[in-house]
């Protein structure tokens, strides 16, 4: 089909602002998709844990008033927890307390859920930020000189290591982890976040007991910490690490296989120059992406790793909730890390649009 | 390759020549020259060729573990408690005096029964929910992706554990934790696969014949679906092994006495420091497997499906 010139003709301003009003409708249409498709899906995240909560075996009646309760208090309690109401109506009770951060009372804590998690998250955060800062410290500049030097001796300890880290088990490697480095050589601190004559000494201020130890100038707290948190924090780094060495290498051989490396070279730019300032630079923005999820696969990790460790968060929290057949902590903790995944996943997509020019 | 090798006793050496024939006589030569070039693709990987071998010694060990076991399971004799591995116990004793690489080897068994019963419901069904959401569109494809969606925005571990929460612990309800957190990336896959067939010459061709919708997806578009199906569940077993591992390590999987890999290292652990092999080598045993599975998918995926490359 031949394109004649009136098709192409510039008509000025106002095709102008008909362009910019078309991409501006675009965006909108774009971001509105979004909105919708993270409501639907939150509201699809309460279904399955209303769902999950009411297949349970146990009378959830029962699991309050126990099973001493004569048969007015039952049905008191009955009335009392809506279970009388047509189903739909016990959806919506749950979504407005969910909403509230009602996720009801933990039986064997005795508080509120909301509470309790808030009270736990913090050493997950710290666990997983030191997790994360050693998959990216590491796995980046792995995955890098891997696909730079493919094939070579680094190129086959990447590929060994992501090997390892998507078959081993991390709770064993946690063990072997202990075994060795605390229990033989005694090099770093065991399990818990600081040696028990430490706790509770520095007043909680982020929550973080490093950077708290650090503002309240107690070194000996803030080194002992450090000794406590290397272990984990590599154990389950080392998963990130693998993770995303092994995506910074499959972007960068794209990368480097594109066109624009190679008039780079021609230009006769240095080889730094053409694989950081280049080709690394076109990395970066889907390597945030990768970045993001890796953080929410830490929270995964988390609650093996924190079984392993005594470490007292928000793993350790679910783990014991588990035990205990407390449903009410269990759906808490569940919504917590749907939402937080469902977050991540948002907040990838965002800077995925805000940093990529090609996505505009 | 054990039709292979059926057939070589009946044709003699003229077999690879049969299955390197430029023109095949039959759809059977057809299909075996076809599995024949996937097979000498498959060797050409070394990696792959051991993920396989593990594999085969696992199904081997866990078919004739009561001859390899030199006692059973559970045999406990409390004068032989926690020793070291030596000749008589290659893997030490635990606790009761039971002989741990008898336990290991009777694992084996577990693992597998986990495995094949996860991927026997969970691939089924991600195929027939991708392939019905690629294939009819519009507002099923809708409910049902936005459905596995909300299935994908957990991490599987944790909602495993939520799914066991609400039907209690026990290795039957781990498997069936497990398969609803295995189908929905399947599904995903299938449906993309579903969405490059659908539009093709040879199904229209089928529905102008008049095939209902369900005789074109069971028949027609789900079998193109199968092989990269095959691949994502191979390399998912690695993780549906560490998944069972981990439920059994927190004491929500299997349960004691039975000598699941996972269930073994929580009661190892108690005695970690001083008998380091109640830890170590049920743990080598899943890293070895799930390490195995991860092999064999990755050369599989070159053979079957070469555009994931």
């Amino acid at each position: 089909m031949a394109v004649s010139d009136r098709d192409i003709e510039p008509v000025g301003a106002l095709a102008d602002r008909a362009v910019r009003r078309q991409v501006w409708l675009r965006r909108a249409g774009a971001a509105g998709r979004l909105v919708v498709s993270v409501f639907v899906t939150l509201l699809g995240l309460l279904a399955l844990t209303f769902f999950i909560g009411r297949m349970l075996p146990i009378d959830p009646v029962l699991a309050v008033v126990g099973d001493q309760a004569d048969q007015a208090t039952y049905e008191m309690m009955y009335r009392k927890l809506g279970l009388d109401q047509p189903l739909y109506v016990q959806f919506w009770t749950y979504i407005s307390s969910a909403a509230r951060l009602d996720f009801g009372v933990g039986t064997f804590s005795g508080q509120e859920v909301a509470s309790d998690i808030a009270r736990v998250f913090p050493a997950t955060l710290e666990l997983a930020t030191v997790a994360l800062l050693v998959g990216v410290f590491l796995g980046i500049p792995m995955g890098v000189l891997a696909a730079v030097f493919r094939n070579s001796l680094i190129d086959h300890v990447t590929r060994i290591i992501g090997l390892i880290g998507y078959s081993t088990p991390i709770f064993w490697l946690g063990l072997m982890g202990l075994l060795v480095f605390y229990g033989m050589l005694g090099w770093v601190g065991g399990p818990g976040r600081v040696d028990s004559f430490y706790i509770d000494i520095v007043e909680p201020v982020t929550g973080s007991i490093l950077i708290d130890a650090a503002l309240a100038d107690e070194w000996d707290i803030f080194w002992n910490a450090v000794s406590h948190i290397v272990m984990p924090g590599s154990i389950l780094g080392f998963t990130a690490l693998a993770y995303i060495a092994r995506m910074t290498r499959s972007f960068m051989l794209e990368q480097l296989n594109q066109e624009y490396v190679i008039t780079a070279r021609v230009k006769g730019l240095s080889n730094r120059q053409v694989i950081w300032r280049h080709a690394f630079r076109n990395v970066a923005v889907p390597l945030i992406t990768v970045i993001a999820l890796s953080y929410g696969f830490l929270l995964e990790g988390a609650v093996l790793t924190e079984t392993v460790f005594a470490w007292p968060g928000f793993g350790q929290y679910l783990t014991n909730a588990l035990l205990q057949g407390d449903m009410n902590a269990v759906l808490g903790c569940t919504l917590v890390v749907g939402v937080i995944f469902i977050a991540l996943n948002l907040l990838s997509d965002l800077l995925y649009r805000l940093l990529d020019p090609r996505t505009k | 390759m054990t039709t292979g090798t059926g057939i070589k006793a009946k044709r003699g050496g003229g077999l690879r020549a049969w299955l390197m024939a430029e023109v095949a006589e039959t759809v059977m030569q057809a299909r075996l020259q076809r599995a024949y070039l996937g097979w000498l693709r498959f060797v050409e990987n070394p990696l792959a060729v051991i993920g396989l071998t593990i594999i085969l010694a696992l199904i081997l060990i866990a078919v004739f573990a009561p001859l390899i076991a030199p006692t059973s399971p559970s045999a406990q004799n409390l004068d032989i408690r926690l020793l070291p591995p030596s000749a008589e116990h290659w893997f030490g004793t635990d606790e009761l005096g039971r002989d741990t690489f008898s336990r290991v080897v009777h694992g084996s068994r577990i693992t597998l029964y986990i495995v094949l019963l996860v991927a026997l419901i969970a691939a089924p069904v991600g195929l027939v929910v991708g392939t019905i959401s690629g294939y009819f569109g519009g507002w099923i494809d809708t409910i049902l992706m936005r459905l596995t969606d909300i299935f994908l925005s957990f991490p599987s571990l944790i909602l495993a554990l939520a799914f066991v929460a609400a039907l209690g612990p026990g290795i039957e309800n781990a498997i069936i934790a497990i398969s609803l957190t295995a189908w929905p990336p399947i599904a995903r896959l299938a449906r993309a696969e579903t969405l490059t067939v659908r539009s093709s010459d040879y199904i229209s061709a089928i529905e102008i014949q008049g095939a209902s919708a369900w005789r074109v997806i069971f028949r027609h578009v789900a079998p193109m679906c199968v092989s990269s199906v095959v691949v994502r569940i191979t390399l998912n077993m690695a993780g549906i092994i560490l998944t069972a591992a981990g439920l059994g390590f927190l004491g929500l999987g299997a349960q004691p006495p039975s000598p699941e890999w996972g269930a073994m290292l929580s009661t190892g652990r108690l005695y970690m420091f001083e008998q380091w092999w109640l830890t170590t080598m049920p743990g080598l045993a899943i890293l070895i497997v799930s390490l195995a599975f991860n092999l064999f998918g990755d050369g599989l995926r070159d053979v079957l499906d070469p555009r994931e490359q």
